[in-house]
């Protein structure tokens, strides 16, 4: 943040909504940072939308509540908004904008860094083929999280989303190589706000862990900010330092809709349901931050948490973010009305790259065949709960009743586990055979005989239908 | 302001909003021509000129670009170098190498790292000889067979042309009356290349998938469209014709989408042997890579550029096939900057030039005559997302209006894990008629007649579905209940095909008709059975296994396992009918 000008432009022509117009300037480049100075000695920031001629239009992050236009003073960096990184930010905790929060001095590094970043040159990256271990089962198992890879959790107001992504924040590991966590809450309350940091304080003390927290009554348009500088120093934590970096979003609905609020302010045309056009662009410059890169050690991985609003898939921000992440996590309100915990939904959840993450010398070797068969069979569970709804269970053949069985194993012994249950992948992946082994050998054609013969598989018991 | 040690000269930045950026014009800069904007030299295009200024349109990231600044007008429009070097290599939207650049692409673009490779000329003229635009004046052997033709426009004697030997991508190889002839040629992306005369395109072309060979086939110099939400597996199956079409040349325009899938599929054609020529896969590939956080404007450039490449390799001759992966995202950019440029909003906030912008893209698809007498042709398919699925929106609904063939994926397919997920319900091939008359020329009068039996067969399966959940298999009548079968069949021995299986990820044309045959045999079987009295409980209960695993046991081309799993199968129909 160094670099500024002597000059302080004091012109404010206009103040509007986040934004203020300033006359007068010159040489003051697109996407520049500025400082405010109010008269009553408050400082406040900003990054400019736009320079035409003499004018630039300035997003103000703590917005333009008692600004007025003589007694305010405005500066410009004289570059994009760049941050220290390095080590340092570990073990910190930081509001949105990067300042401290627990008291501590400034985070200072030994170089600084542009927060837009600059895109991974697509011959570089190295396609992602490692686990990311979760310690939860239905992760692990069934949406093996990749190095390297985004996959949201998409939920829904009401739902457990917030504390699963700080499970997985807190129990997240890499096989023993450098780890480190980068946790960006957005528009969090208050309440959420001190949940995390409790959830999390054990690995705040191990210093593998950045904390930026925006809350609910922060400004809004700090929000647009938070990820951006979560993920440039997760990079430098990544490819200069070699660890590997998971990088937590959580909520990005909250920050589609400053994105929102700041692109009605400027008067845009307005794509669906109100949010601008370069949604799409937007939440991609986030999200494609993510990557391996030939040659160098470390991995950002990233893990956004999205509400949906009313439960709708359709809806632009989750519609947009899963045209761009590499699957998705969906939680569901009828598994957690039953009080399962956490309540995924694992034919709607979905990891595109796990087919490369899992199996022998990454997870283990069963764990392929495992996880599709599991797939394939509560598929036909549900198939089969939906005909017992119609027709009575008094109706369903032996085999079906079998996978109604399955699917009462499922909830009760491999997807239900506490909130601090750091489940190793062995014991998550043995519980997903105790679950399929509910059903007779003759269900289980996609799993290789030798394993089910180590594993006893039931044999049919006459007069069952295959 | 004026930069110390820019030109006073030059003219100056007037107003930058991202990627809209307003300069002073003099009199000499016309629409779309290249300028360079600011110390970093930040490309740019002119969009629109209003009285004394311009309005360009920047393909970087113009973060720091300040009212002041000069602008280098470069007194040309935007293009791009054609030569062998494309072959096998990753470019971005302007087609710079990325390559040779670092781990991180910085404001200011990819340094152009020089190439060092040489391709091997062997001149076809000798000198003295009068030539026209398109005639060849030699061959370059690149790892597809290329040829060095006289550039479009000029025409005359040939001065010089060099002898055999290995030349640089920027080396001259021949004069023609009075002009030098490069091996690598500058080329507009915006301007169509000329041809002599567009052909009927009704030659097929060879997927090697099932679902679209069979059903929704293409012709040469035809165009697709694939829309599909996410999840739907559109990205799978473009990389999967891109790797295994009959095509000479695939221009992969990655436009964008995801940085992984991009390496993805860089990495898997440096590994894939093509089972034409036994080389790699990527030799006969360009691989254009916009993924979605790079510059948004070299988005909207990437789609003709691909387009550019692909007509300068048909000019000599060749079948190219160019794939935009998605077209909704090229559609996003321009919806960006016309917003910006403050234009009057269409549906959803897109231009009202979006309709005639895509049909101006799909229209430089065509088999056609080219300049120098032979034929060649661009193939365009094109990925279309749909927001929320919603087939009505604007990029959807005219891309449907323009293209001869939908792929439509279909979410519930993809969710039931059947891939390809291509809708035979929503989709459409305008080419079928004439493909059906091709494949009558080459020996197969009874194409159209298989594929219609499908369709009707696969349609008859779905009605019935619907049926069959309300009061269940056993109230239907037996002609009906084997119509189920037929369509379980169908749908399970022959459309499905996994991408990821080493043997069934492409389907030799022998293989896909075999697998069809078995097919069709044991479900006209079937019927037999049925109608001399056998009961459908019988029929149903007959093991299929041998039939649906035929197209996993039997290798890309191979035939006979599949007939073997044919007369098992029927065999065991003979046992259920006696039994």
């Amino acid at each position: 943040m160094s670099g500024f000008a002597d000059v302080e432009y004091t012109g404010v022509r206009e103040l509007r909504g986040p934004l203020v117009v300033v006359e007068g300037v010159c040489g003051v480049g697109w996407d520049e940072f500025a400082t405010i100075a109010l008269d009553s000695g408050e400082r406040r920031h900003g990054l400019v939308l736009e320079v035409d001629r003499d004018l630039a239009v300035v997003q103000v992050l703590e917005d333009t509540a008692g600004m007025d236009r003589t007694g305010t003073r405005i500066a410009f960096s004289g570059t994009p908004l760049r941050i220290p990184v390095g080590a340092g930010w570990l073990g910190r905790v930081c509001n949105g904008r990067g300042e401290p929060a627990d008291g501590g001095p400034p985070v200072l590094g030994a170089t600084d860094t542009a927060v837009a970043g600059a895109p991974i040159n697509p011959v570089r990256r190295e396609p992602p083929n490692e686990p990311v271990l979760t310690g939860v089962s239905a992760v692990d198992v069934l949406t093996t999280l990749v190095r390297g890879q985004k996959l949201p959790v998409f939920s829904a107001a009401g739902l457990p989303h917030l504390e699963l992504a700080v499970q997985i924040a807190a129990q997240a590991t890499c096989g023993g190589e450098a780890f480190a966590v980068v946790f960006a809450g957005m528009g969090l309350t208050h309440a959420d706000a001190s949940f995390v940091r409790a959830g999390l304080a054990e690995r705040s003390a191990a210093r593998e862990l950045v904390l930026l927290l925006n809350t609910a009554d922060d400004p809004v348009i700090e929000r647009l900010l938070t990820p951006r500088i979560a993920l440039t120093v997760a990079e430098d934590l990544a490819f200069t330092e070699g660890r590997h970096v998971l990088v937590v979003m959580t909520d990005m609905t909250a920050y589609s809709e400053a994105l929102r609020e700041v692109s009605a302010a400027r008067g845009e045309i307005p794509a669906r349901r109100a949010y601008p056009g370069y949604l799409y662009s937007d939440l991609a410059s986030l999200y494609e931050r993510c990557g391996r890169i030939r040659g160098r050690p470390g991995s950002v991985t990233v893990l956004p948490v999205l509400t949906m609003p009313a439960g709708d898939i359709t809806h632009p921000v989750p519609d947009l973010t899963g045209y761009i992440t590499e699957g998705q996590i969906v939680l569901s309100a009828e598994v957690y009305a039953v009080g399962t915990y956490p309540p995924i939904d694992p034919l709607a959840s979905l990891s595109r790259l796990m087919r490369k993450g899992a199996g022998a010398g990454r997870t283990r070797a069963d764990h392929p065949d495992v996880a599709a068969q599991l797939i394939a069979a509560l598929a036909r569970s549900r198939q089969v709960r939906e005909l017992a709804d119609l027709i009575g269970r008094s109706a369903l053949s032996p085999t079906d009743l079998r996978h109604l069985d399955l699917e009462d194993a499922f909830r009760q012994r491999f997807l239900t586990q506490a909130t601090d249950e750091n489940r190793p992948l062995d014991d998550s992946l043995d519980r997903a055979w105790d679950v399929l082994l509910t059903l007779p050998r003759s269900q289980l054609g996609m799993l290789p005989a030798d394993l089910l013969d180590a594993r006893q598989a039931g044999a049919q018991k006459p007069g069952e239908a295959p | 302001m004026t930069l110390p040690g820019a030109p006073a000269a030059f003219p100056q930045v007037l107003r930058v909003a991202g990627p809209l950026v307003e300069m002073e014009c003099p009199a000499a800069v016309a629409m779309h021509d290249l300028v360079l904007l600011g110390a970093d030299r930040l490309p740019g295009e002119v969009v629109a000129v209003h009285g004394d200024t311009a309005t360009v349109q920047a393909y970087a990231y113009t973060g720091g670009l300040a009212p002041g600044h000069p602008v280098e007008p470069q007194g040309r429009p935007l293009s791009v170098l054609l030569g062998p070097a494309l072959l096998g290599s990753v470019f971005d939207g302007l087609l710079r190498p990325l390559s040779g650049a670092g781990d991180l692409l910085l404001t200011g673009g990819p340094d152009r790292a020089p190439d060092v490779r040489t391709w091997p000329f062997t001149p076809r003229v000798a000198e003295g000889t009068r030539m026209t635009a398109g005639d060849v004046l030699g061959e370059i052997a690149a790892t597809v067979p290329l040829r060095l033709l006289v550039p479009p426009g000029r025409s005359g004697v040939v001065t010089a042309v060099s002898a055999a030997g290995g030349y640089p991508a920027d080396a001259v190889l021949a004069v023609v009356d009075g002009h030098e002839v490069c091996m690598t040629q500058s080329w507009p992306v915006r301007k169509p290349r000329p041809v002599a005369e567009r052909l009927p395109a009704d030659l097929p072309l060879h997927t090697g998938q099932r679902a679209v060979d069979l059903l929704f086939p293409v012709a040469r110099g035809s165009t697709v469209a694939v829309p599909g939400g996410f999840g739907t597996g559109k990205t799978m199956l473009l990389q999967q014709i891109a790797k295994w079409c009959d095509a000479d040349v695939i221009v992969y325009v990655g436009c964008g989408e995801r940085g992984n899938e991009m390496a993805d599929v860089i990495e898997e054609l440096a590994e894939l042997v093509d089972p034409r020529t036994g080389g790699r896969l990527s030799e006969r590939t360009v691989t254009i890579a916009n993924t979605s956080n790079m510059p948004m404007m070299a988005r909207e450039a990437s789609v003709h550029t691909g387009a550019t490449v692909a007509e300068y390799f048909r000019d000599m001759g060749l079948d190219v096939v160019v794939i935009a992966d998605s077209t909704s995202r090229w559609a996003e950019a321009l919806r960006e900057f016309a917003s910006r440029m403050g234009e009057l909003p269409a549906e959803e906030g897109y231009p009202a030039g979006l309709a005639s912008q895509l049909a101006a893209f799909y229209e430089r698809a065509a088999a056609v005559r080219t300049l120098g007498g032979a034929t060649g042709s661009v193939t365009v398919i094109g990925a279309v997302s749909p927001p929320g699925g919603d087939r009505t929106e604007p990029v959807t609904a005219h891309t449907e209006r323009f293209v001869r063939c939908l792929w439509s994926l279909d979410r519930d397919l993809a969710y039931a894990r059947h891939y390809p997920a291509v809708s035979w319900a929503d989709s459409f091939s305008r080419d079928a008629g004439v493909l059906a008359t091709a494949h009558a020329r080459s020996g197969d009068p009874d194409w159209a007649g298989r594929r219609g039996r499908v369709a009707r067969l696969l349609a008859e399966a779905d009605r019935l579905a619907d049926l069959v959940e309300l009061v269940g298999i056993t109230a239907l009548p037996p002609r009906e209940r084997i119509s189920v079968l037929a369509g379980r069949l169908l749908r399970e021995a022959v459309i499905q095909q996994s991408a990821l299986s080493p043997k069934d990820a492409y389907s030799a044309p022998a293989k896909t008709a075999v697998l069809l045959e078995a097919a069709l045999t044991v479900i006209d079987r079937c019927l037999d059975l049925v109608e001399s009295g056998t009961g459908a409980d019988a029929v149903e209960a007959v093991d299929f296994t041998p039939l649906l695993r035929a197209r996993e046991s039997a290798g890309p081309a191979e035939t006979a396992p599949v007939t073997a799993a044919r007369d098992t199968v029927l065999g065991r129909l003979a046992e259920a009918a006696t039994a």
